[in-house]
């Protein structure tokens, strides 16, 4: 394993930060790069957070990528779906998630892509994005930042819902931190807008506006702190030994 | 009591049109052999609710759904299913797209036997927009909240699959995440579950068994001996999912005929052969994530 430090690895460390305060809730990293996220999250900056294994059942120590022998796990109690949605819609769940698309209202979209009837590229479906979003705090991580994945207008199909209007009588939106390959923002710029925090090493300003399909704020545009070498050792030596995390960029 | 029945006997509890519920969560514990059963009849028409997998998938290739109510179809290793996705993309079903929470609470509206639950999901989100027929509630008191009035989602017939019952629809998921199998079981008018083992009363394990009986008997209409029924999926801890066959069963979406000579056209029986057999199914190992 090479010492430089990888852009998965800048993007887990920085990622992992979005977790940093929220006490003793539920962490749910969706995807490589969260889910590793997530566990350097619980190691590091919040060791009081939940976590699964993936399926069923809490553990103490974050389950590391790829193949392990499961009777390892400690497991500390019992998260079935049932159970899941239980504590999501009372607020005590903070994902991140990659979607497929998201506007400058931190609309996102994981349903499908063109015409709703006759949809050009169809996903997932809306899964849990419309309760997720209205119930908890979600972070965003996009590996693929571009005017493609940023869009113009508004995503193809909502679903989960953004800062468009004022939904303060119906539910709001937290969303606390987008990572992307380029970059850190959050969307507390003005009226919610998306704001620069940090460019990744050997990224410019332009490569981030040429990228985004609509107007950002800019607060910093300072490089991305580096991992630290305790996160470094947590990511290479406990979180994902078989480096899984590197095939992400190709790095 | 005796409600065990051949998968003939159970195709011949349908008919054109129903709208069915199917249990399960993506690629885990479908009641598959049922699926095969109806891919194999002449029903047409139908409305199926499901948390979808290839149960969803292996109905659209065979033109058996006219709607689907769903939140998702993925199957978990593979994200996306390709027969769902051809059936979308060539607008060759209707759909009602829902938050995997929605569908919960409207088989629990009709489990509870109300005509809706009220809900904050939906607000914000295109689920609304594509769905006019989902109406708003204001609460009547001091919050005054207008809430989504989630309609019950009623079904005329709920399909499972378990690990044990007994002739009775006494039955046991020993799996450790029994999904909403409960809830597709009550919001339905019949129950039909496909089981990996059908023994008797005095075999099912006394009261340590018996915490593993999801649902009562009362809900249960019949049951369908199916050893490895869930296969292609998992049923854990039987065994987990097929992901060669999964695989197989997604490239088949450029060449059906081939997949279905194949692996369809016989009986229950048969397929299991065909894919490889009991023995070499039963040790298929549970994924990890």
């Amino acid at each position: 394993m090479t010492d430089r430090t990888s852009l998965a690895e800048i993007c887990i460390s920085a990622s992992s930060k979005a977790w940093k305060g929220d006490g003793e809730i539920l962490a749910t990293g969706i995807g490589l790069i969260p889910r590793i996220a997530a566990g350097l999250a619980k190691l590091t900056c919040n060791t009081d957070l939940m976590m699964t294994d993936g399926e069923t059942f809490l553990i103490s120590k974050p389950v590391p990528m790829g193949a392990r022998d499961a009777s390892e796990d400690l497991i500390e109690g019992y998260m079935s779906y049932s159970r899941v949605f239980k504590n999501l819609w009372a607020g005590q769940r903070h994902a991140m998630v990659t979607p497929t698309q998201i506007d400058s209202f931190g609309q996102t979209n994981i349903s499908s892509i063109g015409d709703y009837d006759q949809p050009k590229v169809q996903l997932l479906g809306v899964r849990g994005f419309p309760g997720n979003f209205i119930s908890h705090k979600n972070s965003i991580f996009i590996p693929n930042h571009s005017v493609k994945t940023f869009v113009k207008g508004e995503v193809d199909m909502v679903s989960g819902m953004g800062y468009k209007n004022d939904h303060s009588r119906t539910g709001m939106p937290d969303i606390k931190l987008v990572v992307t390959n380029l970059g850190v923002f959050d969307f507390n710029g003005p009226n919610h807008q998306l704001q620069l925090l940090s460019l990744h090493p050997g990224v410019s300003i332009d490569d981030v506006l040429i990228n985004t399909g609509f107007e950002i704020a800019v607060q910093s545009e300072d490089e991305t702190r580096a991992p630290s070498a305790e996160e470094l050792k947590c990511i290479r030596e406990v979180l994902d030994p078989s480096n899984i995390r590197n095939t992400i960029f190709g790095e | 009591m005796d409600k065990v029945l051949t998968h003939q006997a159970f195709i011949n509890q349908l008919s054109d049109g129903m709208t069915i519920g199917i249990g399960g969560w993506g690629a885990r514990r479908k009641p598959m052999s049922l699926i095969r059963a109806i891919c194999q009849s002449d029903l047409t028409d139908l409305t199926l609710v499901s948390y979808g997998g290839p149960d969803v998938g292996l109905l659209c290739a065979h033109q058996k759904v006219k709607k689907l109510i769903f939140g998702f179809v993925s199957l978990d290793m593979i994200p996306l299913d390709a027969h769902f996705r051809k059936a979308r993309q060539n607008a060759e079903i209707e759909v009602m797209e829902l938050d995997e929470g929605m569908v919960q609470w409207g088989l629990r509206a009709a489990a509870m036997n109300l005509s809706f639950l009220p809900t904050r999901i939906g607000q914000g989100t295109d689920v609304l927009k594509h769905n006019p027929e989902i109406k708003f509630i204001t609460s009547p008191y001091s919050d005054q909240e207008k809430f989504v009035a989630m309609p019950a989602l009623h079904l005329d017939i709920a399909l499972l699959h378990v690990n044990k019952s007994d002739q009775k629809g006494n039955t046991q998921i020993f799996g450790p995440d029994p999904f909403f199998d409960e809830m597709f079981a009550r919001a339905a008018t019949k129950t039909f579950v496909s089981s990996e083992e059908v023994v008797p009363t005095k075999d099912l394990g006394g009261k340590e068994g018996a915490i593993f009986n999801r649902f009562e008997r009362s809900l249960v209409s019949g049951v369908v001996h199916a050893p490895c029924g869930a296969h292609p999926t998992s049923c854990a801890p039987n065994y987990g999912f097929d992901l060669e066959h999964l695989k197989a069963y997604s490239a088949a979406a450029k060449s059906f005929d081939e997949y279905s000579n194949k692996f369809l056209t016989g009986t229950p029986a048969q397929y299991i052969e065909a894919v490889g057999g009991a023995a070499a199914i039963n040790k298929i190992p549970l994924p990890q994530f």
